[in-house]
């Protein structure tokens, strides 16, 4: 009983780096500019006020950095389920002269991470004409180094299917693509689930990428408007900082509050085991 | 192979030839088929780009001059030269050191506890997690906010009669707040996926060991550890190349300072080549950061043979 006591203590005092944080920037995006640094410091805004909300969308096009990042990022996890899930089946379950050689190219990717490359990717793009674009923001992650996890994850799924399944398929008359679309793929949610989490969340998150390649503020990502709350004389504008903040995160983390056991044990449970 | 050339010719092949689209030839159409956008996207976006980097770090690329000149090794020299390069990778060893040992020990410390069989304890999951799911430049600025010099840190401390140092800006204590922040975010991660590998191991284990007397630390230590290395091996590698890569933080906490002490390879890789246009240089800086993530996953992988535990 003083033993699980003990537990629970410990736990609560390990929750307060983890949830202050969170709580500090809904609440401070809630208090008027003249509150934030008041001392002693106020768990909750003493006089509410949602100036600060209504400076995040005066000051910039918040709305429309919004939705670049959101459609960015679904493009980004679509697409990746697509490359992923193919060259993950084909690598687990399709006994195909050279997969050995095209397994160790594509795993390459491992080792080179983005940053790496990031100077001559930009010179390509730039080649291209697609700076400014959002087309790097998109095709990189979908089919460069970061796929490279989505891959290897599905991969070590598919691995563990039975071969009775496919062999039923095949006597059904479906060939490849039938048993990759119709047999295998709809028992693949868990993993489709793991890699559309990471992949999300890895886009939703880019930085370097975005000022690299984004300048003008039309297209900015959420990460990279999030910093131009600044003042006349650069000052960071911290209420209106952090109730962008608060927008960012708060539509996500409600979604994985609510749907926090399929998050976990989905990321978990997959091929992340090694 | 004469011999070889002047066997008879073969049997006839029957009447009906075999179809040519054998179930291997179909496999192999479609397995490339399959893969073809994977690997295709890999060559243009890894390999080439790679390629590239070497090419550049032996050039010297004047981008407002429009001039791009064969330099040979100069670009090396000048990375052997660079009196910052030391404080640089010095800041990089630390804060991935410091961040891989403080991660792995808090992640298994927390999932240790969760798997306790105790109420509630998918709530604590919970949280602890919920912070990888957060923004990273949002959970940033909000940390960045709360470590200021007046910032809601201090006031806290001021209330216990204690006046904290200006975290960011002092350079005992910036290296240290960086990596702090960058810990809480993530460790969830792998506090999930040790979680899930405590849950492999097979109680009638640590009912042997008891058994046998094992007291709870040695069965943590000669059980629990040696089942769950693979995970812990697995774990390490994610954080030590995650914590390579580390920018946004440095960008929005500390832009590299208080001097250089947190400036990372990675940031000082932007600077050269996105501020000041040192394409060549950052080409080199490029490779650099290459070796030294190619380096630790070999030595990694060896590291797995000799003490990670497999099973049968």
């Amino acid at each position: 009983m003083k033993l699980k006591l003990l537990i629970y203590g410990v736990l609560l005092v390990c929750c307060v780096p983890f949830v202050f944080p969170i709580w500090w920037m809904a609440t401070t995006s809630l208090k008027p500019v003249a509150e934030i640094f008041a001392f002693p410091p106020s768990l909750l805004p003493g006089s509410p006020t949602l100036d600060a909300y209504r400076q995040v969308f005066e000051l910039q096009p918040f709305g429309r950095q919004y939705l670049n990042s959101l459609y960015i990022a679904l493009v980004v996890t679509i697409g990746t389920l697509a490359v992923s899930a193919l060259a993950g089946y084909a690598f687990a379950r399709v006994k195909f002269r050279g997969a050995g050689v095209v397994f160790v190219v594509v795993l390459s990717g491992l080792l080179v991470p983005n940053e790496v490359t990031i100077i001559p990717l930009y010179r390509m793009f730039d080649t291209f004409g697609l700076v400014d674009t959002h087309w790097p923001l998109i095709l990189i992650p979908m089919l460069g180094a970061p796929s490279v996890l989505a891959t290897f994850i599905m991969r070590q799924f598919f691995i563990t299917l039975p071969t009775e399944l496919e062999e039923a398929g095949r006597v059904d008359g479906l060939g490849r693509f039938g048993l990759f679309w119709r047999v295998c793929l709809p028992l693949a949610r868990p993993a489709i689930g793991a890699v559309s989490i990471f992949t999300f969340l890895h886009s939703w998150n880019l930085y370097l990428e975005p000022i690299v390649f984004l300048s003008s503020k039309q297209k900015f990502t959420v990460p990279q408007a999030l910093t131009q709350y600044v003042d006349a004389y650069g000052g960071p504008m911290w209420n209106t900082q952090l109730a962008a903040a608060t927008l960012s995160a708060l539509p996500v983390l409600i979604i994985f509050v609510l749907a926090q056991r399929q998050f976990v044990e989905g990321l978990a449970q997959t091929g992340l085991k090694g | 192979m004469t011999l070889l050339l002047d066997k008879p010719a073969p049997p006839q092949a029957p009447a009906e030839r075999a179809p040519y689209w054998t179930m291997r030839r179909r496999d192999t159409l479609a397995g490339w088929l399959m893969v073809l956008p994977q690997l295709a996207g890999i060559v243009a976006f890894v390999i080439v780009p790679l390629g590239l980097v070497v090419w550049y770090s032996v050039h010297e690329w004047n981008v407002l001059g429009g001039t791009f000149e064969f330099v040979g090794g100069d670009n090396y020299a000048a990375l052997a030269d660079d009196q910052r390069l030391g404080p640089v990778l010095r800041a990089t060893g630390l804060f991935s050191a410091g961040l891989v040992v403080l991660n792995l020990s808090l992640a298994l410390f927390l999932a240790v506890l969760l798997n306790q069989k105790l109420r509630g304890t998918v709530v604590f999951r919970t949280l602890f997690f919920s912070p990888v799911v957060v923004t990273l430049v949002a959970w940033t600025i909000v940390w960045g906010f709360l470590l200021q010099d007046n910032g809601g840190l201090n006031g806290f401390l001021n209330l216990l009669g204690i006046d904290g140092p200006n975290w960011l800006r002092s350079g005992g204590t910036a290296m240290a707040s960086v990596i702090v922040v960058q810990l809480f975010k993530n460790v969830g991660l792998n506090m999930v996926l040790f979680l899930a590998a405590l849950q492999g191991v097979p109680a009638e284990l640590y009912e042997a060991a008891r058994i046998d007397g094992a007291s709870a630390w040695a069965r943590f230590r000669r059980v629990t550890v040696p089942l769950i290395s693979p995970t812990i091996l697995l774990t390490m590698i994610l954080t030590i190349v995650g914590s390579l890569q580390v920018f946004a933080q440095i960008a929005v906490l500390t832009q590299g300072g208080p001097e250089t002490s947190t400036t990372v390879l990675v940031y000082y890789l932007y600077q050269q080549a996105f501020q000041f246009h040192h394409f060549g240089y950052g080409s080199a800086l490029s490779l650099l950061l290459f070796f030294i993530v190619l380096v630790l996953t070999v030595i990694q992988w060896q590291m797995r043979k000799k003490w990670v535990f497999h099973e049968a």
